[in-house]
């Protein structure tokens, strides 16, 4: 289905580019399909993003390029190593600093023209209608399903249109929600999943031009939206497999029991989307289960005194590559049909990088009559952090 | 009737980590039960409980959510794709 398009923003009265702006825009400018009318709509625009990462990254760029005259910018992150794979704002130099600094720098060294808003904050139900009453135009580039139907629910109440991407590994999928008639996300995804069914990070990861190029497809659709011009992703889920190098295409319908936008809607203020998803919060996640445990220093201690302990790797066979204890690789799936491999009468201690998925492993173990077993608090990462140093983390 | 069932990314570990798989089958209900049946792990994924498709998860056949068709009584066509699309998050710092 193509939407129907009613451009979002009046067509500007009174306002004019500069002699620059004219200079700077004229590969759009002498395009009939953006033009100056197009141009000065663009100049008009208030567009948000939340969120500055992978796919904020292309967005950020290329909206203040074109001239996106007020771009709205959520985030409360600092600048990490492993960002600069993919989150291509940052320079190296900015490991460290806050996001939105670095990423105000960078935007307002490519376009001195536009305005940028930083809300250094995370976005909640508390303040995300005050933020995104502001903008004509949402776009959502986070990482996690709380803030994602935050942002739907909050855009629905509001009637903003949201501009949806999301990735994962090499696959992606973007598609524009809560547009006038169009479906909402929940129309898509009623519910979460429950949060032990999420890939762990065993299946995490992601190639690094994927959010590059997701990003791209919502900067363009967010240009539509403000020209006005083309057939939108409204009613269309547009899926991508990087690997296959292709793009596949599903129908989108409003769902009329959408309890956000449905006939007999149910949600008409924002709720804890955090009790939503069934989690406490990103930065404490709830341990799975509850296993004995011995940290690192305890570990090297015993070790270091000769005591003969048989150490369980349950990561997967490229995580070993990167670092490992010398350990036995059972990766934590492959165990139940492995886990004749292990001497249940020897002093087990299980690892992975964390330590969620070898708490698993401990737990399925001792259910299996294993008893001399323990979980590395911490994984792999905290035995860097306590015992070893020049060990890789990733 | 011969279906092919797409697997997404994040559900193929646990189905063999195959891409996608052909079945014969009459129904998307039924290509689902012998995809689950070949993969016992990728049951508790797709089904709740209670043996209803899981809210996460959405199920194409061709470009149409069965929801809006005769959900897993849906009739397959010779060379018909199913899609298993369940929602994921990522985005800025998966």
């Amino acid at each position: 289905m193509a939407a129907k398009l009613e451009p979002l923003t009046s067509h500007p009265v009174g306002l004019k580019l500069s002699k620059e702006e004219i200079l700077r825009y004229s590969r759009h400018l002498i395009m009939p399909e953006v033009g100056m009318e197009g141009q000065l709509k663009l100049k008009q625009a208030k567009v948000l993003l939340v969120g500055t990462g992978g796919l904020g990254a292309p967005l950020g760029l290329y909206l203040a390029a074109a001239g996106v005259g007020r771009l709205g910018l959520v985030d409360f992150d600092v600048v990490d190593f492993t960002n600069l794979q993919r989150q291509v704002t940052f320079a190296t130099s900015d490991v460290g600093r806050p996001k939105l600094e670095a990423a105000r720098e960078r935007l307002a060294g490519l376009n001195p023209e536009i305005q940028i808003d930083t809300h250094e904050t995370k976005l909640t139900s508390a303040n995300a209608l005050e933020i995104l009453r502001e903008y004509d135009i949402i776009v959502d580039g986070t990482d996690n399903f709380p803030t994602r139907y935050l942002v739907n629910d909050a855009c629905v109440l509001l009637g903003k249109p949201n501009v949806y991407g999301s990735i994962f590994r090499f696959e992606g999928q973007a598609t524009v929600f809560g547009y006038p008639d169009g479906p909402c996300y929940r129309c898509l995804y009623p519910e979460p999943p429950p949060p032990g069914l999420v890939p762990s990070c065993a299946e995490g990861g992601v190639l690094g031009v994927l959010p590059g190029i997701v990003g791209a497809i919502q900067a363009m659709e967010t240009i539509k939206l403000i020209l006005g011009r083309g057939d939108l992703l409204v009613g269309r889920l547009l899926l991508f497999d990087a690997l296959a190098m292709r793009f596949r295409e599903l129908k989108l319908r409003k769902n009329p029991a959408c309890p956000a936008c449905g006939d007999h809607r149910t949600i008409t203020k924002l709720i804890d989307y955090e009790e939503f998803c069934g989690i406490r919060g990103e930065e404490a996640p709830a341990p799975a289960v509850q296993v004995p445990e011995i940290t690192p220093r305890e570990l090297k201690a015993r070790l270091d005194r000769g005591e003969e302990i048989f150490i369980l790797d349950v990561r997967e066979p490229h995580e070993y590559q990167i670092c490992n204890l010398r350990g036995h690789l059972i990766p934590l799936g492959e165990l139940p049909r492995r886990a004749h491999e292990l001497d249940s009468s020897r002093e087990i201690v299980a690892h992975c990088r964390s330590g969620k998925r070898s708490a698993e492993a401990v737990e399925f173990l001792r259910k299996a009559g294993f008893r001399k077993i323990w979980n590395l608090k911490g994984g792999i990462l905290a035995w860097a952090d306590e015992v070893d140093p020049s060990l890789p983390k990733y | 009737m011969a279906v092919k069932v797409i697997i997404p990314t994040p559900l193929r570990p646990y189905a063999g980590k195959q891409e996608s798989v052909e079945f014969d089958a009459r129904t998307v209900g039924e290509a689902l039960s012998r995809l689950t049946t070949r993969y016992e792990e990728l049951r508790k994924h797709l089904y709740t409980d209670e043996g209803r498709i899981r809210s996460f998860v959405n199920v194409y056949l061709n470009d149409q959510d069965i929801r809006y068709l005769q959900k897993e009584n849906t009739q397959i066509k010779d060379g018909d794709t199913i899609s298993i699309v369940p929602s994921i998050a990522g985005g800025t710092r998966s």
